[in-house]
């Protein structure tokens, strides 16, 4: 007993030390990988190839000032970041990276924990996540955040719903809800050939959920200055990017996971793929942002709920109708 | 039952979209903006004022700051009406060369408006892009004038100096490529799903409306009235030049951005055929009483020494009247109403603003409409706060 729960111990601080590490090189890919679009050079004065320079932004924010607003509720204000931070990281838990390993006798599963509810505990986390948004805005009592966790709020409810409905088809393939059991399914086909539909409803989906552009639209510095997070300053600041990039991790995850076949393929070691995977999404978000323009509320409310939701239904019941065809 | 309360948004001075210190505050009722005050006057240097205490020519830099995306329009826009006041005729080589400058400066006006209309829509990349080209025209500028962004190249008379011959070569390659920049960023753009939803139909002024309100430039024409002062009233020979004058048809955004699209590419066509049929000749208009001498000749000849100080420390006196005159700056009709009491001073100096008129339409766009179409629509409008204020 005492050995699993160390094992699980063991992993839980090896992959959240891993996934802040990964967090930390984002923002310098997403930093150079924007400055290529837009020919630039980004940053390379920190270390060698500007190595050194998430580092220094971490540094940088520790010492900033932290500044509590005298009109804010203060517990709420504090709980806000944290919160956001601790649901985009707890998500990872029941993501599978991995294949069983061997080491010392002991055969390990390569992700923390397999949940036979995986699915459900995913996005029963990623919806706590909007409440660090919700709490941070309302808790500012400051205008601005106020519109942007109201924006947040309506989002990330309605894209919720396609999230959800997009995944059932999935579910339907594979039987299971545990995450192991879905990578297991797409031994020989990737869910992403079989359910192409899905596949895009969900994609499309997850820009909302992790707030990016074109869906970005509860930060929007160009309207609401920064959105939910305007009053925040220093660590909490920090603490709301970690949790955004921290999302896009655990979100490229998930995409890989229900749709590319999770930690699966050729020649290389389950992880190298699983990593590969996800890194391809990532930079597949940072190239959209760096191409579109932002949706405007009512517009992304309408997508939502008259497009992708129907579409996502849509794609339920022909999934239903194929798999009750050949049974 | 539930009560509806309006909030009243602050935004402004400082926010990222208002394009300098323009505030605005805004009554909301949800997301939708029932009413819109801009509040103007955090940029006011009372150049106009100024003025009045400098000779006429040290009134040039003055203009510089107005628009200062635009410096060359502005100065075009003074010295024409300085040059009415006078009767004077300017050379030839000058009148093209003015045409030039003004016509590099509207693209470059617009390259910026352009790249920061995009990044208040969220579209970050084109603003980089649109720099770039910005970037290339400011060299030019820099080559031929000295400065790269307070030029203040133009003179009563003429031009400060003719252009350097390495400027040829660097403009033939700008007009080279421009082209193919200006396609790259419609392809981002034009028809672009999320870009069109942003902004077709949104900001809406009708024809009428914006003929009421004294709107110009390419406000006036997306909203379907045919006018350019340029071809309604040539000035400094653009009636020898060949161009279309953009027309829209909606008024709203996306026609705003389209008739300054073509305009950028318009201008292009008058800056080759000013640059391809440049007429040989001097750049200042041969009358000693206005024009600066050339330097070197301050140590040979003492007629020209005598004329530079004078011009110098007193200034020339124009006679006495009042001109109205004004050209069609980037941004809109650029006017210049000076009054001269025979003095070297300008008695009274009145600049019509074309960002300072064109503002007041937009509480007529963006009231009804959501705060991100208000974002965009102040965008579309084109401002600039030094020239609001003054």
């Amino acid at each position: 007993m005492l050995e699993l729960v160390l094992i699980a111990l063991v992993k839980s601080v090896v992959v959240l030390v891993a996934l802040l590490l990964m967090v930390a090189y984002l923002t310098l890919m997403e930093r150079v990988v924007i400055a290529r679009i837009q020919v630039r050079v980004g940053p390379n004065r920190v270390g060698p190839f500007g190595l050194l320079q998430p580092i220094a932004d971490g540094i940088k924010l520790l010492l900033k000032e932290d500044v509590i607003p005298a009109q804010a509720d203060k517990y709420l204000y504090v709980l806000a970041p944290a919160l956001s931070f601790g649901a985009a990281f707890a998500t990872f838990a029941v993501i599978p990276f991995g294949d069983t390993v061997v080491l010392w006798g002991r055969r390990i599963s390569l992700g923390i924990a397999d949940v036979n509810v995986g699915l459900l505990y995913v996005f029963a986390i990623s919806s706590l996540g909007v409440y660090g948004i919700v709490f941070g805005a309302w808790a500012s009592n400051s205008k601005y955040p106020l519109l942007g966790g109201l924006r947040s709020a309506a989002q990330m409810v309605s894209y919720e719903l396609c999230l959800v409905f997009s995944v059932v088809g999935v579910l339907m393939l594979s039987d299971s809800t545990s995450l192991a059991d879905v990578v297991a399914g797409q031994a020989k086909v990737w869910y992403a050939v079989l359910q192409p539909v899905g596949f895009l409803v969900f994609l499309m989906a997850s820009f909302a959920e992790v707030n990016r552009l074109p869906f970005d639209l509860p930060e929007a510095e160009n309207e609401l200055v920064g959105g939910f997070h305007t009053e925040y300053s220093s660590m909490k600041f920090a603490m709301f990017f970690l949790g955004e990039y921290g999302s896009m991790i655990t979100t490229s995850a998930m995409i890989t996971t229900l749709y590319l076949g999770g930690w699966r393929g050729p020649f290389f070691p389950p992880v190298v793929w699983f990593l590969i995977k996800v890194v391809a999404f990532l930079f597949f978000f940072i190239w959209v942002r760096g191409t579109l323009p932002r949706f405007r509320y009512d517009q992304l409310m309408k997508f939502g709920w008259k497009v992708l939701l129907p579409v996502s239904i849509a794609n339920i019941l022909v999934t239903g109708l194929v798999l009750a065809w050949t049974s | 039952m539930a009560t509806s309360e309006r909030m009243i948004l602050n935004i402004g001075p400082q926010h990222p979209s208002t394009h300098g210190v323009l505030r605005l505050v805004v009554e909301l009722e949800g997301e939708t903006v029932v009413k819109v005050t801009p509040h103007i006057g955090y940029l006011h240097r009372a150049i106009e004022k100024l003025c009045e205490t400098k000779t006429y020519h040290q009134c040039i830099p003055l203009t510089d700051r107005l628009d200062y995306l635009a410096p060359l329009s502005n100065n075009l826009g003074y010295v024409l009406a300085v040059e009415k006041l006078l009767g004077l005729e300017v050379p030839r080589r000058a009148q093209y060369l003015r045409v030039l400058m003004a016509e590099l400066t509207r693209i470059s006006s617009h390259l910026i408006w352009l790249g920061t209309h995009a990044m208040d829509v969220g579209a970050i990349s084109v603003f980089l892009y649109t720099f770039r080209e910005r970037e290339t025209t400011y060299d030019l500028f820099e080559l031929a004038h000295g400065a790269r962004m307070n030029v203040s190249y133009m003179r009563v008379g003429g031009l400060a100096r003719d252009i350097p011959p390495e400027f040829t070569a660097r403009l033939k390659a700008f007009m080279a490529e421009f082209t193919a920049r200006m396609d790259e960023y419609e392809t981002l753009l034009t028809k672009n799903r999320i870009w069109l939803n942003r902004t077709r139909g949104v900001g809406c002024l009708s024809g009428a409306d914006a003929v009421a309100l004294g709107v110009s430039g390419p406000n006036l024409r997306a909203s379907g009235v045919d006018w350019d002062i340029r071809r309604a009233a040539p000035y400094s020979a653009y009636d020898e030049f060949d161009f279309r004058v953009a027309v829209g048809q909606n008024g709203d955004v996306y026609d705003r951005y389209l008739v300054r699209l073509t305009e950028m590419r318009e201008s292009l066509k008058i800056v080759r055929q000013a640059f391809e049929g440049l007429p040989d000749g001097p750049v200042m208009v041969d009358d000693p009483k206005v024009a600066f001498p050339p330097k070197e000749r301050l140590s040979e000849d003492m007629e020209s020494l005598i004329h530079h100080f004078k011009l110098v420390s007193e200034g020339f006196s124009p006679p006495e009247g009042e001109v109205y005159s004004s050209i069609e700056a980037p941004k809109g009709e650029l006017g210049f109403y000076v009054v001269s009491d025979g003095g070297p001073n300008p008695y009274r100096i009145k600049v019509r603003p074309p960002s300072f008129v064109n503002l007041q339409a937009l509480p007529k766009m963006a009231e009804g409409r959501l705060i991100a179409d208000l974002v965009a629509i102040v965008g579309s409008i084109d401002i600039v706060l030094g020239e609001v204020d003054r």
